[in-house]
Parts: structure tokens; sequence; C-alpha cells
């Protein structure tokens, strides 16, 4: 519970974590995501080619 | 047309593939390390008490933001001058991480700023260049995207990323050249560091660690990049074989 009142300054330092936590975690699912669907499509179309 | 133009994706491929996997481990440990050492083991400020903990990633940020749009400057240039084919995609695949760096380093700061200035925001000369620098990210992205031929957007963006560069200069010295609320530099200064040890290990653990996410996502978004393409070529042999397979049941 100290640990959270950050010395009275939860209602900053929390949001300043919070906030980089979804930024770089939304840059990364956002880069993820599509190159999961790219590598998929790829592999689709390239397994189709071989036989 | 020479075949160097095609060897270089294929071995950025092959070594980015090899480097992934390290380059992604490194950051999520560097991370997890610093986030301990950040909130747990740095000691409070003797004046700004626990606040001081929202520096452990407004300043990773600002480093970050002003060392990836360097980087898209010279990505822009190679791009420009020889014509690399994978210039222009390194630094389009950069645009949006290092918006995403500008914007984290405006509001941590504004978060701090709040606690420390007793304001939210002041048109000081760092705070409003690094405003323009977020600008600068968001019509480079705007421009890029803005032709409908690919590569007259990818010179347009180019050309506004050099022309930018000069703000970086700017946001560096501006603490020096002018009065702000924002205090000089305490790291990266001649004569050596001003702030506690204590402080600095968890800071620069903290920046190496976005360092390497940056570097991990910008070669999981340039694969994505060199994969679409494919893809595009994959399909328009496709469309070529399927008109080519009709064309002699038609002339019958």
């Amino acid at each position: 519970m100290h640990f959270l009142a950050m010395g009275g300054y939860a209602a900053y330092v929390w949001p300043a974590y919070a906030l980089t936590f979804i930024v770089l975690g939304g840059l990364l699912a956002w880069s993820l995501g599509s190159y999961r669907r790219h590598r998929r499509e790829l592999e689709r179309l390239q397994g189709r080619d071989e036989p | 047309m020479s075949l160097h133009r095609f060897a270089n994706p294929a071995r950025f491929m092959r070594l980015s593939a090899a480097l992934l996997p390290w380059c992604s481990a490194a950051a999520a440990a560097l991370i997890a390390i610093g986030l301990y050492l950040a909130l747990f083991v740095a000691p409070p400020d003797y004046q700004q008490g626990e606040a001081v903990r929202i520096m452990f990633v407004h300043v990773p940020s600002a480093w970050m933001a002003s060392f990836v749009y360097a980087l898209i400057a010279v990505a822009s240039a190679v791009a420009l001058i020889w014509r690399h084919p994978l210039a222009d995609i390194a630094a389009q695949g950069a645009a949006p991480l290092g918006a995403g760096f500008t914007l984290l380093c405006l509001v941590t700061g504004s978060l701090w700023g709040e606690r420390m200035w007793g304001t939210w925001w002041v048109w000081d000369a760092r705070l409003t260049s690094v405003l323009v620098l977020f600008f600068l990210y968001l019509g480079y992205l705007a421009l890029v995207n803005a032709f409908d031929d690919p590569g007259r957007g990818a010179r347009a963006g180019a050309i506004l990323a050099l022309v930018g560069i000069v703000n970086l200069p700017i946001i560096k010295f501006s603490v020096d050249w002018w009065h702000t609320l924002h205090q000089p530099a305490s790291v990266f200064r001649l004569g050596g560091p001003t702030i506690a040890a204590a402080m600095l290990w968890p800071l620069l653990v903290m920046a190496v660690g976005f360092m390497l996410f940056f570097f991990a996502l910008l070669m999981i978004r340039m694969r994505t990049t060199l994969m679409a393409a494919k893809i595009r070529a994959l399909r328009l042999a496709e469309i070529d074989r399927l008109a080519a397979a009709r064309r002699p049941a038609a002339a019958s």
C-alpha cells in the first residue's frame, strides 16, 4: 500500500507508467498483428503455387 | 536493373530472422529489469520524492524520440541519394514508433511538470520544439501516404524528414540557449553526468531496453513491408497466369 501511494504522487507516477505500457504495447500488438496476417497470406500463396 | 537491389532485401530477411529472437528477448529482459530498478531500487529524490520515478519512462522516451527521427533522416538521405531499396522501408517503418515515443515524452513530461512546476504545459523552447517534433512525425506519415504513387510519397516524405532535422539540435540545446522551465542536460553533458549513480543505472537500463524494443519492432515492421511486396508480386503473377491460360480458349 505504501508502495502504491508513491509518496502522494500516485496520481502522476502510475498514469505515466500506464500510458507507457499502453503506447508501447499498442505499437507492439499492431505491428505483430500485421506481421502475422502477412505471413499467413504469404504462406497461403506460396503453398498454393508449389503443387 | 541490377541484381543487388533484390539481394539486399533477401539478405535483410535472413539477417533479421536471426537477430529478431535475441533482440526481442534482450529488450523484454532489460525493460523488466529496468522497471524493477526504477520502481523498487532507485531512491526517491530529495526534492521531488517519488515523483522522480516518472523520469525513468520520460527520459528514455525523449531520447528515443530524437534518435528515431535522426535515423529516419539518415535513411531518407540514403533513399534519396543511393536509392537503396531498404532505406525508405526503414524510414517508414520507424516513423509510427518515433511518433509513439514523442507522444509518451510529451504526456509523461506533462504529468511530471504538473507536480514539479505546477503546470501541465508551458510554451517554452524545450516543450515547444518537442511538440514540433511530434508534428514532424505526423506530417511525415501523412505525406508518405498522400500520393497514389508510393514512390512519390516516399520522396516527398524523405525531403520533409531531411528539412525537419534542423529541429534536433534545437531540441538538444533549447535548455542552454533559452530560459526554460525544463532542466538542462544531466546525463549527456560535458564533464559527465550530474545525476546520482543510483538513478543513472536504472535510467540507462531502461534506455537500452527501449532502444532494443525499437529495433525489434522496426525489424518486424520492415519484414512485414517486404512480405507485402512479395504478396503483391505473387498475386500479379497469378493474374498473368490466369490471363494467359484464358487467351488460347478465347482465340479458338
